[in-house]
């Protein structure tokens, strides 16, 4: 099990490593395949109407007239050992980790992301806990009463669910519960300043993207249950005189519930990453809305921060859920 | 066998006699209908029979005759989840005084698993893959008993031990995966006897075991069927599995009995041409090599299009011996042919008598 892990763990720095190299090379080495100068790089980091001294500095400073991989390699070396970015007049020195330096803020791009990661962190695990109660319920009690009215209600709202989109049923929980009813607050808190504020705060988005989610989930556990139910290890529970109720907790649930954690963990650790929409409706600063940022000012550094970010909760949920797997069913061997 | 006052003839009319019987287990024209959107499936369509204590009763048939549905109809088990709903029961099963079919859901429940058990043909999906085998047994246990978990693991090592499982102390902490499939059937016996119940069901317990085992587990069955005095139904289509365990046969075909009495009878004396096809098509190891196995010719009936009249009349050989065309419009009732064997075919005694001496016994 340590052993399978340690492995796990070298395999997700090796896979961490590619990924970084194939962002690098997509934000910087394209760009150049495509015909783009250095100078034109650079150009877009200065003010309007920039002299050729000025263009030859910048280029300089950002190491823009350094090979590709050099300047990965400078990239890689910064994470590890930290940078100095010179900018002219001051050398700024970015700390160890250093994900890069945001040539339009003027500020190392991991202290950004530490600071917002809490944010999306509240998010999301808001959310999951949400979608995931709520899917699985209704999942459960459709699956013992396929076809019946509770069934097709809900199954239809989950229908709903996964086809509206989220800047249609956020906007349309701000306007409503936050605006024209206002019971919830507006401006985020975070969790240790005044945690009931922050729980009232993130609820309308909670909810919003649980909707998404726990419409894939009740469907999951439905057609789950709905297998799990016709097994023949059930009619055995039966057979020994279990109440009905316990044959479906016990023996129906637990094994249906294995393959949601799966998709469980991949979803959180997906969303970890940023949920750019959700941030962007109910104006939550964490990760998803940096990545807006960098997109809109073309900062190159953001956007690969936070893709090595995501790509990173990713490899750990993926990692997680094997392990988590492993526990729930005996049969798995980690080797 | 207990003589069964009421045959055949009482099929039809809702019977409810009320009145409590003296054998053990006692089924009176048992049907268990279920609709589908392609009809109404017979699955078992006015069964009687009768079970003493200490006694084995073999249930044969063809997949889809109606074996597995009565043994699930005496448990209550198809009544339950989502195809229980909407299934059509009628008749009486009475078991040691109390009428199932109309007790109260709950009441039955209490009884399974306690008085009456199950054993299962695939033991591999028929035990729980995410729990201990020791936990499976426990959870049996504590259904029908107050006790502590202590207690009730030390009652699973004890059936585990008794149904022959070596290092019981340590296997009961195994997973079903972890067993040889002998050793989970093992499990599964230890697991469906923990309650010590009076009326054992085994439905095929033996299919899907290696023949070597297969031995073992009906000696097993039979062992501990004396220790504990129970009844059992054996399920199968196996009849080498009946001539080795069973005091009497009931043969099922089309959701209805065609033929019951004593083991040694139905297999020296067979009446029904069905049950001659059923020896005819079973392997021997005393025949020549040489001689090919007689299969019944033909598929089993549908269930929603019974056929008419005998509903083994199409695949019969012997079908157009009777006169006029009774064969295919009436539909032949179990009559008494000696104490205790009942038969229902519209072949006259002395047909049945000459086609078996002269045509079919020779063969087998």
């Amino acid at each position: 099990m340590i052993s399978y892990i340690l492995r796990r763990t070298f395999a997700a720095v090796i896979l961490l490593l590619v990924v970084s190299a194939v962002t690098f090379a997509i934000f910087f080495l394209l760009p150049r395949l495509a015909g783009q100068t250095a100078d034109q790089l650079a150009q877009q980091y200065i003010g309007k109407s920039p002299s050729k001294a000025d263009i030859v500095a910048v280029k300089h400073n950002l190491g823009l007239d350094q090979p590709v991989y050099v300047q990965y390699w400078h990239f890689i070396k910064g994470i590890v050992a930290g940078a100095d970015y010179n900018l002219g007049p001051t050398t700024v020195h970015c700390d160890v980790p250093c994900f890069g330096y945001s040539f339009k803020d003027h500020v190392a791009v991991w202290p950004q992301l530490t600071q917002r990661i809490p944010i999306t962190l509240s998010l999301a695990a808001g959310a999951a806990v949400l979608w995931l109660v709520s899917g699985v319920v209704i999942g459960v009690i459709s699956a013992l009463k396929p076809r019946s009215v509770f069934d097709r209600t809900f199954m239809g709202i989950a229908l709903a669910g996964v086809s509206l989109p989220m800047f249609f049923t956020g906007n349309l929980a701000i306007l409503l519960f936050v605006f024209n009813w206002p019971i919830f607050g507006r401006d985020y808190v975070p969790f240790t300043e005044n945690p009931e504020q922050w729980a009232n705060t993130l609820f309308p988005a909670w909810c919003s993207l649980a909707l998404l989610y726990s419409a894939i989930y009740a469907r999951l556990t439905r057609s789950g249950m709905l297998e799990t139910m016709n097994e023949d290890f059930i009619r055995t529970a039966r057979a020994k005189g279990l109440r009905e109720r316990n044959v479906v907790v016990r023996h129906g649930l637990r094994a249906a519930l294995t393959p949601i954690i799966t998709v469980f963990g991949m979803d959180l650790g997906l969303l970890l990453g940023g949920a750019v929409i959700t941030e962007s409706v109910f104006s939550l600063g964490g990760v998803g809305q940096y990545a807006v940022q960098g997109i809109t000012d073309n900062d190159l550094p953001k956007i690969l921060g936070v893709t090595l970010l995501a790509a990173f909760f990713v490899v750990i949920a993926n990692l997680v859920v094997d392990v988590l797997y492993a526990a729930a069913d005996p049969r798995v061997r980690l080797s | 066998m207990t003589e069964l006052s009421k045959t055949g003839a009482a099929v039809g009319e809702p019977t409810h006699s009320g009145k409590a019987p003296e054998a053990f287990l006692e089924v009176r024209d048992l049907k268990v209908h279920f609709p589908t959107d392609d009809g109404l499936v017979k699955s078992v369509d006015g069964l009687s029979f009768s079970l003493e204590k200490g006694k084995t009763l073999a249930i044969v048939g063809e997949s889809g005759s109606g074996k597995s549905v009565t043994s699930q109809a005496i448990m209550g088990l198809h009544r339950l989840g989502t195809r229980g709903k909407n299934v059509q029961m009628s008749g009486e099963i009475w078991l040691d005084g109390k009428e199932l079919v109309s007790a109260a859901p709950d009441e039955v429940r209490k009884l399974r698993g306690r008085e009456m058990a199950m054993i299962f043909q695939d033991p591999l999906s028929a035990m729980h893959p995410y729990y201990k085998v020791g936990d499976q047994i426990v959870e049996a246990y504590r259904v029908h008993h107050d006790v502590s978990k202590k207690v009730a693991r030390a009652r699973a090592v004890e059936m585990l031990d008794r149904v022959g499982i070596p290092e019981p102390a340590k296997r009961v902490d195994g997973y079903p995966h972890e067993f040889s499939g002998g050793m989970r059937q093992r499990a599964m016996i230890a697991m469906a006897l923990v309650n010590n119940p009076e009326l054992l069901i085994a439905d095929e317990p033996t299919t899907a075991l290696d023949v070597t085992v297969q031995a073992q587990i009906l000696d097993l069955i039979r062992d501990l069927q004396k220790e504990f005095g129970s009844a059992v139904i054996m399920i199968t289509h196996d009849l080498g599995v009946v001539a080795e365990i069973a005091d009497d046969v009931l043969v099922m075909y089309g959701g209805r009995c065609v033929e019951r009495g004593p083991a040694g009878e139905v297999f020296e004396q067979p009446q029904h041409p069905y049950t001659w096809g059923l020896l005819g098509s079973m392997p021997r190891i005393d025949r020549e090599t040489s001689e090919r196995l007689i299969p019944v010719k033909g598929s089993p009936p549908s269930l929603i299009n019974v056929p008419s009249g005998c509903a083994f009349h199409p695949r019969c050989p012997y079908a157009d011996i009777p006169k006029g065309n009774v064969t295919r419009t009436v539909r032949p009732e179990l009559e008494q042919v000696s104490t205790g064997h009942w038969s229902a075919c519209h072949l006259s005694a002395e047909d049945r008598q000459r086609i078996w001496t002269e045509e079919i016994a020779p063969k087998l």
